[in-house]
């Protein structure tokens, strides 16, 4: 096991920095710099700052110099925001973005794993196709549209929750709902198919013959067998809402992470930029590493292959 | 001896979306203590079904027993809530399937497994329970039991997985245990050992074992009595001896003509023609006359009775009745009358 986890960092640390190489080609290939909208400047004004920033060296150059205050921790300070550190905004941003993910994700998994089950044990029914037509919505609405849909009908016809703004818990709901949707149909779907199956295996049956009750065949038998395919969706669902907060933050007026990365990107802010890109990528790679952990944890076939290679 | 299960006039039928399936049509058997019955049949024939019956395991609600009494120890399992029949599943009966790879549950440890039906039904202590599951591992043949009771099914081979389900059907001191094709999914070697442990549980528990199989030979190495199964009824009952050297109905005659022994080399095996019949339309007759070269016009149009050959032994076909006409049985029949007549005299001596 203990080799097994250090191999996985190694190859965390190889995949972050092949992240990083091409984020930061790409993004010198993005026009203008972060200069572009500073008409006060003069030209030689111009010249002494890119000189400063050392953004007239050549990119390869650039690249090793950033890479080399990567090493020892080091974002580098934003061109846009006065001197201020990256890594100190990011820090600043990061508390609502990660509150609204985490949130929906909680919630989502939730009530999908018990929509998803409900609906598999109720196999053919009303329930079933309800769970159903949910998952449906869930997954072809994009969050924007219920995110607007719910801004107007709880935030201005009801008047039950504030529309936008970042002032409290109840802040979080909408956005928090708009958010979970999707990983609520994402979630039920694939439980009710896993339940379905689970539910008709032969260990079951031998369960049901060695006289076990409906309930304890369902939480001591089913449930963690079904679980195990759902779990592995977790950690694209985790991305899924990283990226889903970059809309949504915009909508609600948040105060988070994406809303900042979006600003950054319309201005070259290139450290921003860069300091979200590694930021975002490596908490993907721990999360993919945490499923993965996760997984061996629930399904011992895993934990003990892992053990022995 | 004493009735310990009674089967009376079972029917039951599944509702698919063809129509109704008349799955089992009219079983009756009885099982004394300690006895070992075989329900012999192939696929299809009812003899699974009639077990699960036996069980209150037919699947619900497109599944359901029509009529009929399931009697164990005089109290009927055909009429039981399901709340009630959890305390005889397991506890009085107890059961093994067919695929030791897939009726274990991958993420339990073995022991908890085990373990589990124990501290249902017996309200014992975790303690004692493990302390018995390490027993029943140990009297099932597996090695370093202290230490396999912490592992999980993947750990085991087939065999050993098999041994698992049946110390696990032990774990309440069942009177019935059925086995339903136990050795199918098993390399031959791999099914002698299993037929052999069961034995020998037999012999040290005195439990009672239902056995289903479609292997003719595994019957003559565990039963006491058989039951022939087609097409959703018994067609032929008797002890081994009476159905194996004296068959009556010529569909175990096709049954054992099919069954390869040592003189058969080279020949083409026997098999029977044709293919059982839908039961969604069940024939009105005896369900084998399509198949069967012998049948005699009342096959085809009266359902035959149980006509009695001995006081253990009845088969369910015309050929029975004082008035039909005298046929020749195929040579394997013959010869198999033949083997028993020298069995006799063997004894004799």
């Amino acid at each position: 096991m203990g080799r097994y986890v250090l191999q996985r960092l190694f190859y965390m640390v190889f995949t972050l920095f092949l992240i990083t190489t091409l984020t930061f080609f790409l993004m010198k290939l993005l026009p203008g710099s972060p200069l572009q909208n500073q008409e006060k400047l003069t030209a030689e004004q111009r010249e002494v700052i890119l000189e400063k920033y050392g953004l007239n060296d050549p990119v390869p150059v650039q690249y090793v110099r950033y890479m080399k205050n990567l090493v020892q921790g080091d974002l580098g300070i934003s061109f846009k925001y006065d001197n201020r550190e990256v890594s100190t905004i990011i820090g600043e941003r990061i508390g609502p973005s990660a509150q609204l993910g985490f949130q929906a994700l909680m919630i989502g998994t939730l009530i999908g794993i018990l929509l998803g089950s409900i609906a598999a044990l109720r196999h053919n029914t009303w329930v079933d196709y309800g769970s159903t037509v949910i998952s449906v919505l869930g997954i072809s609405v994009p969050s924007f549209v219920l995110a607007a849909l719910l801004q107007y009908y709880v935030g201005v016809e009801l008047r039950w929750l504030p529309v936008a703004m970042w002032k409290g818990f109840e802040y979080t709901i909408l956005p928090t709902l708009a958010l979970s949707v999707f990983v609520i149909a994402q979630v039920s779907r694939f439980m009710r198919t896993e339940m379905i199956e689970v539910l008709h295996s032969d260990y079951i049956l031998l369960a049901r013959a060695k006289g076990i009750s409906g309930s304890g065949i369902i939480l001591k038998h089913a449930l963690r067998n079904a679980l195990i395919p759902v779990i592995t969706i977790l950690g694209p669902m985790a991305v899924n809402l990283m990226t889903g907060t970059l809309v949504i933050e915009r909508i609600f007026a948040v105060p988070g992470l994406g809303e900042q990365f979006v600003l950054s990107i319309m201005v070259n802010d290139y450290t921003i930029i860069m300091g979200i890109t590694i930021f975002y990528s490596a908490l993907f790679i721990l999360i993919v590493f945490i499923v993965d952990i996760l997984y061996g944890i629930i399904d011992p076939r895993i934990r003990l292959a892992g053990g022995k290679s | 001896m004493v009735k310990l299960l009674e089967v009376k006039d079972l029917y039951v039928s599944f509702f698919t979306h063809a129509g109704e399936v008349h799955a089992v049509r009219g079983v009756d058997f009885e099982l004394k203590k300690g006895e070992t019955l075989a329900i012999v049949g192939e696929s299809g024939s009812g003899k699974s079904v009639t077990t699960k019956a036996v069980m209150g395991l037919i699947p619900k609600p497109s599944g359901l027993i029509k009529k009929g009494e399931i009697l164990f120890e005089g109290k009927d399992l055909a009429k039981m809530k399901e709340s009630e029949l959890q305390n005889v599943r397991g506890k009085e009966i107890a059961m093994i399937f067919q695929d030791p790879m897939t009726s274990l549950n991958p993420t339990m440890t073995i022991g908890k497994q085990i373990m589990e039906g124990m501290i249902k039904h017996q309200k014992v202590s975790k303690d004692a329970a493990l302390k018995k599951t390490i027993e029943l591992l140990d009297l099932v043949g597996i090695p370093q039991p202290e230490l396999r009771v912490k592992q999980y099914p993947h750990q085991f081979s087939g065999g050993m997985r098999q041994r698992v389900v049946i110390a696990m059907s032990l774990a309440c001191n069942p009177k019935l245990l059925i086995a339903d094709e136990p050795t199918t999914a098993l390399d031959v070697t791999i099914q002698a050992q299993i037929l052999e442990l069961m034995k020998d549980i037999q012999k040290k528990t005195g439990v009672a074992i239902i056995f289903i199989t479609h292997d003719l030979g595994v019957v003559a190495n565990v039963a006491d009595r058989v039951a022939v199964m087609y097409a959703g009824k018994i067609i032929e009952t008797g002890t081994v001896d009476d159905v194996f050297y004296n068959p009556q109905h010529p569909y175990t005659w096709g049954l054992l003509a099919s069954m390869p022994d040592m003189d058969s080399k080279g020949d083409e095996l026997f098999s029977i023609a044709g293919t059982p019949p839908d039961l969604i339309a069940p024939p009105k007759g005896d369900a084998f006359a399509a198949r069967n070269p012998f049948a005699l016009k009342a096959d085809f149009e009266l359902q035959p009775p149980m006509f009695k050959v001995s006081n253990t032994h009845y088969a369910s076909t015309w050929l029975l009745h004082p008035d039909a006409p005298e046929i020749t049985p195929p040579d394997a029949v013959l010869k198999r009358r033949n083997l028993r007549t020298k069995a006799g005299e063997n004894r004799g001596k």
